[in-house]
């Protein structure tokens, strides 16, 4: 059995910048991690081939060059293989152009994949739009925001559990199907000695705009369909008022005299 | 137009009973299709052999003025056998009347279930020009594929130039797909939507995790796709003189074209609570309360407010708290009347969950901390020491 699973490397969004005068991202000096829910994606992945043998694991990601460090990070956590779609002509992708491409690659690079594995979202764009999109382009059945996965017996089903709103369900597909991962009771693995030694001696295949054979004025950029016009700093709130320098009971007195005067207590 | 690949068509015929239009038929062994076809794509999906593709071409000034009207998607909810509209159904028509005023088109609110829909009137009250049902025994319960079919056959006939879905779990399943199909351009989650000189849809959503806002236009498709985040949008004040129109929507669904199957739903309300989505009143606890019993007083206190217990992303990975009580931009966006965080000291992907709640009280020790910028009154001191003053001093009043 073949899991593919897409990874992104995105910027560490935490310290994340906006330039005030140009309004642009300050890029530098952020750290590039391998999106957290894809990590997720890969362990649930893992999780299964531990438990099952003959689980093949396959990452695949779109980016520059030196995305192949996310490819890197995932063997090290335990994919098998690394697959790299690089290229000019794949840049300034919106959603639909990403999943178009990666649709595209994951056909060219895993045509015998039995599942496709994807975090719900990646942490810089939030779209969570690129997994139900590859799903519909390669007309997979699709589970959104997986906390827990099992195989059914012969492997022929996917069962997940999913979380909604105010609570959750759980759904079976046929494979091949494609499940998008939230974390569930994934803990973060520090892979050890051995599977650093191990994950350099796995194999990264590169895939170019020649190999996915989608004209071109179908890729990236000129692929798109939504176009950024404008970006910009959130905006900031004045702020209230300050309490500090009191005692607990002060501070519980004063609080409670604001929820009188604001009519949240009678 | 629709491209049959005669030499890779097997005659099994699952298009033809998968068509919503029933626009596919066979003469003999080929494989014909009529002029009903509004390339919805159903059948492309179903085939297992890539004997049919669509062949779609970019759209010129005129076409894209071609389709009109802005189209908002009614999530139900079950509550006691009956499924209501979802308050976000409620926000979504409210910013959906200013758009199509300043389009001057119609509003639409498309309401999918079975025969338990019900409350739907309400809908023009709260500013729909018309209601269109679409109701199929299949559509009863949430599936990826029953949603889809229907909207893109939907879409497919009546050519809206802006559609609008709530960005909620199912919402942000299905908005996807059906952008994936019809080959539109979707918005993810946007905070501020608006219409340009252009006539076109201008949709603000934030970015890298709430640092940074960015404002995105759909040039060269139609319709216009956004899903849109809970609880920024306020619904308009209900009008009862609003004249209520209903449509039926034909639905052909076979049971066949639903590829998932929903095997155990289970719905987390503890004692009939509210949702923090719906609550009016939200204490929300952080790191800063130090440990799960710590929390007790915040309930306590909620409930005497009349609202709930939240929390952070850090409690909930601590397991104080489950995750359907987690704000932010992995867990919900709220917007109660009052909003007091305890212990938090208010990352940005907790603050873009919350920022929009009406009043904002914030307790934390570190006077530099982030969530005072967003907060009414802001509390330097320990919050573990404060709130149960706070939660005996409400006892007094009552």
């Amino acid at each position: 059995m073949k899991i593919v699973v897409c990874v992104k490397q995105v910027p560490e969004v935490t310290n994340v910048q906006v330039d005030p005068v140009t309004g642009t991202l300050i890029r530098e000096g952020v750290k590039s991690i391998l999106n957290p829910f894809c990590e997720y994606a890969l362990d649930h992945a893992v999780r299964l081939a531990k438990a099952q043998e003959g689980i093949e694991i396959i990452a695949i990601t779109m980016g520059p060059p030196q995305a192949r460090e996310v490819l890197l990070r995932s063997m090290e956590l335990g994919a098998d293989e690394g697959v790299l779609v690089s290229g000019r002509e794949f840049a300034g992708a919106d959603t639909w152009a990403t999943a178009q491409t990666l649709a595209a690659a994951i056909k060219f690079a895993v045509p015998d994949f039995d599942l496709i594995f994807v975090g719900k979202q990646a942490i810089d764009g939030d779209t969570a739009q690129v997994g139900p999109e590859i799903a519909e382009i390669l007309a997979l059945p699709q589970v959104t925001y997986g906390v827990e996965v099992t195989l059914g017996e012969n492997l022929r089903q996917v069962r997940v559990k999913r979380e909604i709103d105010r609570g959750f369900e759980v759904i079976e597909a046929r494979t091949p199907a494609l499940v998008t991962f939230s974390k569930g009771e994934i803990v973060r693995r520090v892979p050890s000695l051995k599977d650093l030694i191990e994950s350099r001696r796995k194999p990264i295949r590169i895939v170019g705009a020649k190999d996915v054979a989608i004209p071109e004025e179908e890729l990236g950029l000129k692929g798109s369909f939504t176009q950024v016009v404008k970006v910009f700093p959130p905006q900031e709130k004045k702020s209230g008022h300050v309490i500090q320098n009191v005692d607990a009971e002060t501070a519980a007195r004063q609080i409670v005299d604001f929820l009188k005067e604001h009519r949240f207590v009678d | 137009m629709l491209i049959i690949n005669h030499k890779n068509c097997t005659r099994c015929k699952l298009c033809v009973t998968n068509c919503p239009f029933g626009a596919l038929s066979f003469e003999g062994d080929c494989l014909q299709v009529s002029e009903l076809c509004t390339l919805c794509g159903a059948c492309v999906n179903v085939c297992r052999f890539n004997a049919l593709r669509i062949e779609r071409k970019q759209a010129s000034k005129e076409e894209l003025a071609a389709y009109k009207g802005v189209f908002v998607w009614v999530e139900l909810e079950e509550h006691e056998g009956k499924c209501a509209p979802r308050k976000v159904a409620f926000e979504l028509l409210g910013k959906g009347r200013e758009l199509a005023d300043k389009l001057k088109q119609e509003l639409t609110a498309v309401v999918i279930g079975d025969e338990r829909a019900s409350g739907y009137e309400d809908l023009a009250r709260y500013g729909a020009d018309r209601i269109i049902l679409c109701r199929h025994e299949l559509l009863g319960y949430y599936t990826t594929d029953g949603y889809t079919n229907v909207i893109c056959a939907l879409i497919a006939q009546k050519k809206p130039s802006v559609v609008l879905y709530g960005a909620t779990p199912h919402g942000r399943d299905f908005a996807p797909r059906v952008a994936a199909r019809l080959k539109l351009g979707l918005t993810a989650d946007c905070t501020g939507l608006d219409i340009d000189a252009d006539e076109q849809l201008v949709q603000t959503r934030p970015a890298f995790g709430g640092n940074i806002m960015a404002s995105i236009i759909t040039p060269y498709s139609r319709p216009q796709t956004a899903t849109v985040r809970p609880n920024v949008f306020p619904a308009c004040e209900p009008d009862n003189t609003r004249k209520v129109v209903i449509e039926e929507f034909p639905v052909t669904l076979k049971k066949t074209a639903i590829r998932t199957r929903v095997v155990e739903r289970k719905l987390i309300e503890s004692d009939g609570q509210e949702s923090i989505e719906d609550a009016h009143v939200l204490v929300s606890g952080g790191r800063g309360c130090q440990k799960a019993a710590n929390l007790d007083v915040l309930r306590e206190v909620a409930t005497k407010l009349g609202g709930v217990l939240a929390g952070t992303r850090a409690i909930v990975e601590q397991g104080w708290i489950p995750h359907t009580l987690q704000v932010g931009q992995s867990g919900t966006t709220v917007g109660p009347d009052l909003y007091i965080a305890v212990g938090i000291s208010g990352a940005i992907q907790h603050i873009v969950g919350m920022s929009s709640s009406k009043t904002i009280i914030a307790i934390n020790k570190d006077p530099d901390a982030p969530i005072f910028k967003t907060a009414d009154l802001s509390v330097v001191g320990d919050g573990c020491e404060i709130m149960p003053i706070v939660n005996r001093l409400l006892d007094k009043k009552n």
